[in-house]
């Protein structure tokens, strides 16, 4: 049934650190690449040598730009995938009961054998966390790599989603948030974790953990700016500095 | 949200076919034999016709009868139980009608409150949407509603009910065209709240997470034949409502005219219908710093 459980034994999911974050999409090739081989059929990829390529991801990262007037504009790198909302709103509508979302460990997955690819449950996605295959006919979707996580027969090092594992700035962090001891509830809690359009209602387990403030320099004083910035002055230099500078102003 | 085709076609002919049905159900008009066969050949050619249409966007059509399974909790699933069932017990009272010349009128009326049920089910499907707020309102089972009553009554030849229910129908339509301009930004959602940077500052899209469109922004970011949005508001309107309502009540009344109603009011129930899906803005537009 595709009723959506009262609650969830565990709350499985990710905390994206966006100060950490930089931009270097190989979660994106990672994810890809063990979800194409793994779980389900595979993600495919049309016109892939072609002028207009496009394919199934389960991760993407956006990059966004945020100006206040006061201060230069800073970058911010946003990897997005399926946050495993606890009011997820694309396992209601399924007609099918291919999705369905886990009483023990709150993962949202597909049931790729149910799906009859209607796409309705992409429309209710308000992040963009579904993509129809369209070689395969079925909804695609993150799976936090649940072949991976539970997975006695890979090292215990590799048991956590491949983006978290690929990941080589330490953006990407796997956790149970229902667990407040836990890295990620911890994490959140330290770095004021947010949800994503929470006015949505959809509850997202997932966190993302807010830049740093960068250090202000849009005065001259605060900070040493290379020197061919700086104003031409001599006025403080004495003994041969002097010298050398009334000599060559005579030149 | 993208205009599929076969979805504009299920919503229009499926709303019309069903719309005929309840009419029909009530006994409006009070027909029997071979014209009950006429008219509810009509009702079932557009209500199964619009049905095998909205099978055709499927990934996976064969798997289409799973889709009856998930009536708790689904408005797709629960619309496609009621269709059927409105098909079957309006198959029991059209028999009655057509070949026994028997008038089974309680059959009539449960066929006819499933078939307007099944039409409320069709329009909650899109109602439902919080990421689409244009469709996100109670006017959207309203219209849905006065599209099957108003097409049902030209196609059942209940002229003084068309007249009426199309001028309300039109007025309900403008409403929903104006108040739908404001949905999205009374919704609040921004890419501040989306990326959850508002409190940094202004936001906007440096770099696309790719380089050409993929299937989110093909079917949720439809931005084509948007600029001829204004035109086809009015020609629609024109179509639909005004037209047929002119015929009615200005020409003389005969199966051509009639007719030529039916033709005009669907015409311009395709123009709304494609509207409705191709100016719905859906948040994940958001992310890719668009609308």
């Amino acid at each position: 049934m595709t009723s959506l459980p009262k609650s969830t034994d565990k709350k499985l999911g990710l905390a994206i650190d966006l100060d950490t974050c930089v931009g270097c999409h190989a979660c994106v090739i990672s994810c890809k690449e063990w979800n194409t081989s793994n779980y389900g059929s595979p993600l495919s990829d049309m016109d892939a040598y072609g002028a207009q390529p496009s394919g199934t991801f389960l991760n993407r990262v956006h990059t966004y730009e945020v100006k206040t007037l006061e201060r230069a504009a800073q970058v911010v790198h946003f990897p997005k995938s399926c946050l495993h909302c606890e009011d997820a709103p694309c396992v209601t509508v399924c007609p099918t009961g291919a999705s369905y979302k886990r009483s023990e460990d709150g993962i949202v997955l597909v049931n790729e054998d149910d799906c009859m690819g209607c796409g309705l449950c992409a429309w209710a996605c308000p992040y963009g966390a579904r993509e129809m295959d369209v070689a395969e006919g079925v909804m695609k979707k993150c799976t936090l790599c649940v072949d991976r996580i539970y997975n006695d027969n890979i090292p215990e090092e590799d048991r956590v989603p491949s983006c978290v594992r690929t990941c080589p700035a330490g953006a990407r962090h796997f956790g149970d948030f229902a667990d407040p001891e836990s890295n990620v509830s911890i994490l959140s809690a330290e770095r004021g974790g947010f949800a994503l359009m929470a006015e949505q209602g959809t509850n997202p387990v997932n966190r993302y953990l807010p830049p740093r403030s960068k250090a202000d320099i849009s005065g001259n004083d605060q900070i040493e700016l290379p020197a061919p910035a700086l104003e031409a002055e001599t006025g403080g230099a004495k003994g041969f500095l002097s010298w050398l500078d009334k000599a060559l102003e005579k030149i | 949200m993208h205009p599929a085709p076969s979805v504009i076609i299920f919503t229009a002919l499926s709303g019309l076919g069903f719309g005929l049905m309840g009419w029909l159900g009530v006994g409006l008009p009070a027909v029997s034999g071979w014209s009950a066969f006429a008219l509810f050949f009509v009702a079932y050619g557009l209500a199964v016709g619009g049905l095998v249409a909205s099978t055709f966007h499927l990934g996976n059509p064969k798997r289409a009868i799973k889709a009856f399974s998930q009536w708790r909790s689904s408005w797709l699933s629960r619309e496609g139980i009621l269709a059927i069932v409105s098909l079957l017990v309006m198959a029991v009272y059209a028999i009655g009608l057509i070949f026994l010349n028997q008038r089974w009128q309680i059959v009539g009326w449960a066929g006819a409150v499933l078939s307007l049920g099944t039409v409320f089910t069709t329009s909650m499907i899109y109602a439902q949407m919080k990421t689409v707020p244009r469709w996100n309102t109670p006017l959207t089972p309203a219209l849905f509603f006065l599209y099957a009553l108003a097409g049902g009554a030209l196609l059942a030849g209940q002229t003084s009910a068309a007249v009426l229910l199309l001028i309300v129908l039109s007025i309900v339509q403008v409403v929903a065209w104006t108040l739908g301009e404001e949905s999205f930004s009374r919704a609040g959602h921004t890419i501040e709240t989306a990326t959850g940077l508002g409190n940094l500052g202004r936001v906007r899209l440096l770099e696309s997470p790719h380089s050409s469109p993929n299937y989110l922004l093909k079917e949720m970011v439809y931005v084509v034949g948007r600029k001829h949005v204004d035109k086809l508001r009015v020609i629609a309107i024109f179509l639909m409502g005004l037209v047929p309502v002119a015929i009615i009540v200005l020409l003389p009344n005969n199966q051509f005219m009639a007719a030529a109603a039916v033709i005009s009011h669907i015409i311009g129930l395709f123009a709304s219908r494609w509207l409705f899906f191709a100016q719905a803005e859906h948040v994940v537009g958001l992310y890719y710093g668009k609308r």
